[in-house]
């Protein structure tokens, strides 16, 4: 019995092998057909439903398909464009109004903080505050620029150009000393601000702005600072005359706090001779400071031409009272991921 | 006005002299002082209930007076000076049985004044630089002070000579050098003798004045900035403290570990108040906003801007009106749950009892799946 079994058993393993080729032969087969009918199926493939190009497990295939899908998508895309660009024309007149584009800024969540400017309350806080002794006409604004210890390169031309566009600045070496000492010399000279220009690895990146004599201090970041040298089609070296301010976007509570610190570093009776602007426009939280002078080339036209410098401020924190960071009490303070995670609300 | 200001149910003193009510379910906010008539020299640095039927208010004015407000009828019924403004603004207000009250000014003078609006009736000197001043829940008669190099310091008002309990200097730090006091909030803790203090060197200390041990017997640490304010929950255990950049988080009392933060305020905390029975805590600071968190699951409530910087807090001992709505609910809710419980409980005795009758049965793994299987259909 065992001996009939055994070659039964082999011709049996036989069997399946030769079974086990043939079927891989049929596969390979059926693959290479299966190819060639997706090959030629692929200038119209359609996707199921519920496909997903990053199924595909070859690379190439994926990338393949997946610039397909795009090209599929942005040919949708502009049929759709062009239809309806044709059905306005068709339209004439009668078309609808275009959709205004949605941006991040129009967007914006409600602030309840935003001022409302017949607020009575407000205008008092407003009219009693640190600044209403520049408003109402006292003080004078005079300013005094200082760095961090050992400044170079581009931060002390920084300084100075900052010091020829604002009136009354005055531009001191640090020589190591500590602001908190600082603040009642200058008190004691009449100093109605104090600007501390702060630099890592030769580049400014910190700006801290402490009114005299009685705060706040406003700590801001500095970013893409670009000085007069590296400005394209600037014009002429700026005059003394005292350029006006222009605010732009400063709307919620700590955003007028934020413009009357501004407003308040330039005297307040502009010099319209010398044609020069200062303009700090808010977008998105970040500040943009730019310097221009204007010409008006007939009634309708104006030429402008800017004069540098150009820099960018994100406000970090307002404290109340002289610089103080270890025991000042703020008024406001950026935190990070617990303030910015909605990029839709805005704080200035 | 009358109508207004028996809705309120959170106080608030701002820096531009205007006091303001808040009610929480109507989400209305209410200034109750003349907005033509406003100057900074009124501004409001210390709230207190004039009565415990909480019917009066009472204001401590920078420019040294106390006025009273009734929330009856809306309207400022008197003012009385206490004190010059020379000696600095009032760090603490209290009133005691009734008619009489408690100031203290930052010079350190603590004064307690009569109905008939002579001078003081009694006085003491706290020492200088006082930060604040806090009357004992339990014994109206305690009172404690603390301040800037100035130690925490219990005074029985009864005996004015001398305070009952005076802190010590924490020890010399590993360089042998003193470590100054600079109290900037005080707390009676309910239910014992000990009172928790935070400082302007970030440190919350508990002092117990039944032990001989003047130093705190409890130290703990909060963030790297000055705590400005503090409160102590309904049910103990747990302090409240919040600094000057707008952290506020929940440390508790037994090992001074946090229990979590509360997220929201952007600028310093200037007063900081638990709810008398809820679990609430409501604060309010430089930036303009009166914040109300939960203090179960630390989410906040409410979040009222009020345009002016605020001072000082206080909060009504009746259900907050948000509270009654909440609390309402609330009340209803864990009847819910245990009604839900209940539901679970009778499945969970369900399944154990047939789970035992498989047991008594020996069966095969199959069945008893197949019965499980059913049993669940069954639910």
């Amino acid at each position: 019995m065992d001996i009939t079994e055994v070659p039964t058993e082999k011709g049996s393993k036989k069997k399946k092998k030769s079974m086990k080729a043939k079927t891989k032969v049929k596969n390979m087969e059926v693959k290479e057909e299966s190819s060639a009918a997706e090959n030629q199926a692929d200038p119209t493939t359609a996707f199921p439903p519920t496909f997903s190009v990053s199924e595909i497990k070859n690379k190439q295939r994926r990338h393949l398909m997946f610039m397909k899908f795009k090209q599929e998508k942005r040919k949708q895309k502009l049929q759709l464009k062009k239809k309806r660009r044709k059905e306005r024309e068709a339209l004439g007149d009668k078309a609808p109004p275009k959709e205004v584009p949605k941006t991040i800024e129009n967007q914006r969540v409600f602030d309840e903080t935003a001022v409302d400017p017949e607020d009575e309350e407000v205008a008092f806080d407003e009219g009693t505050d640190e600044f209403s002794a520049y408003f109402n006409g006292l003080t004078n604004p005079k300013v005094l620029i200082t760095t961090s210890d050992r400044p170079r390169g581009r931060t002390v031309r920084f300084c100075e150009q900052l010091a020829s566009v604002i009136p009354n600045a005055h531009v001191y070496y640090r020589r190591g000393l500590a602001l908190k000492r600082i603040i009642p010399q200058c008190v004691a000279r009449d100093f109605t601000y104090m600007m501390v220009i702060n630099q890592d690895r030769l580049v400014p990146n910190g700006l801290v702005l402490c009114h005299l004599p009685d705060g706040p201090t406003a700590h801001f970041k500095v970013s893409s600072v670009r000085v007069r040298k590296e400005i394209k089609r600037r014009g002429k070296e700026p005059t003394e005359h005292y350029p006006e301010v222009i605010l732009n976007n400063f709307t919620t509570r700590l955003g007028h706090s934020i413009g009357r610190l501004f407003a308040a570093l330039f005297p307040q009776n502009p010099q319209f001779v010398g044609r020069q602007v200062a303009t700090f426009h808010n977008q998105r939280d970040f500040i943009f400071f730019r310097f221009h002078r204007y010409i008006f080339k007939n009634e309708k036209k104006v030429g402008i031409q800017e004069l540098g410098p150009r820099f960018t401020l994100k406000l970090r924190s307002l404290q109340k009272g002289t610089f103080d960071s270890k025991y000042g009490e703020y008024e406001w303070v950026l935190k990070r991921h617990e303030m910015d995670a909605c990029r839709r609300k805005f704080q200035l | 006005m009358e109508e207004r200001s028996r809705l309120c149910s959170v106080w608030l003193g701002s820096e531009t002299g205007i006091l303001k009510g808040v009610s929480l379910d109507r989400k209305q906010a209410f200034n109750f002082s003349n907005t033509r008539a406003l100057s900074r020299d009124q501004e409001v640095r210390a709230l207190c209930w004039a009565d415990p039927a909480e019917s009066e208010l009472l204001l401590g004015c920078a420019d040294g007076t106390v006025r009273t407000f009734s929330t009856e009828k809306g309207v400022f019924t008197e003012a009385r000076s206490c004190g010059d403004p020379q000696e600095g603004c009032f760090s603490g207000l209290a009133s005691l049985r009734g008619s009489a009250i408690i100031t203290c000014a930052e010079c350190g003078k603590v004064r307690v004044w009569r109905e008939d609006g002579s001078g003081p009736v009694a006085e003491l000197d706290a020492g200088s630089n006082v930060c604040r001043m806090r009357q004992s829940p339990m014994d109206p008669n305690r009172v404690a002070t603390g301040g800037k190099d100035n130690g925490l310091k219990i005074w029985d008002l009864e005996r004015p000579e001398k305070p009952l309990f005076t802190a010590k200097n924490l020890r010399d730090d590993w360089l042998d050098l003193r470590r100054p006091h600079w109290v900037r909030d005080i707390g009676f803790i309910q239910d014992s003798d000990k009172v928790v203090t935070c400082t302007g060197y970030h440190q919350v200390h508990v002092f117990d004045p039944a032990t001989p041990q003047r130093r705190p017997v409890l130290e703990a640490e909060f963030g790297e900035y000055p705590l400005t304010a503090l409160a102590l929950p309904a049910g103990g255990g747990a302090v409240v403290v919040g600094n000057t950049q707008g952290d506020v988080a929940v440390l508790d009392l037994r090992k001074g570990l946090v229990r979590g933060r509360l997220k929201g305020a952007a600028g310093g905390v200037r007063a900081l108040q638990c709810h008398a029975s809820q679990p609430l805590v409501a604060s309010c600071g430089l930036d303009r906003f009166l914040r109300v968190h939960s203090l179960e699951d630390r989410q906040p409530l409410h979040r009222v801007y009020l345009k002016s910087r605020l001072t000082c807090l206080l909060l009504a001992s009746r259900e907050l009106q948000a509270g009654q709505g909440g609390g309402a609910t609330e009340g209803a809710e864990p009847q819910v749950k245990e009604e839900e419980e209940d539901e679970v409980w009778d499945r969970m005795e369900q399944v154990e009892e047939e789970e035992e009758a498989t047991k008594r049965k020996p069966a095969a793994g199959e069945e008893e799946v197949k019965k499980k299987k059913k049993k669940k259909g069954g639910d």
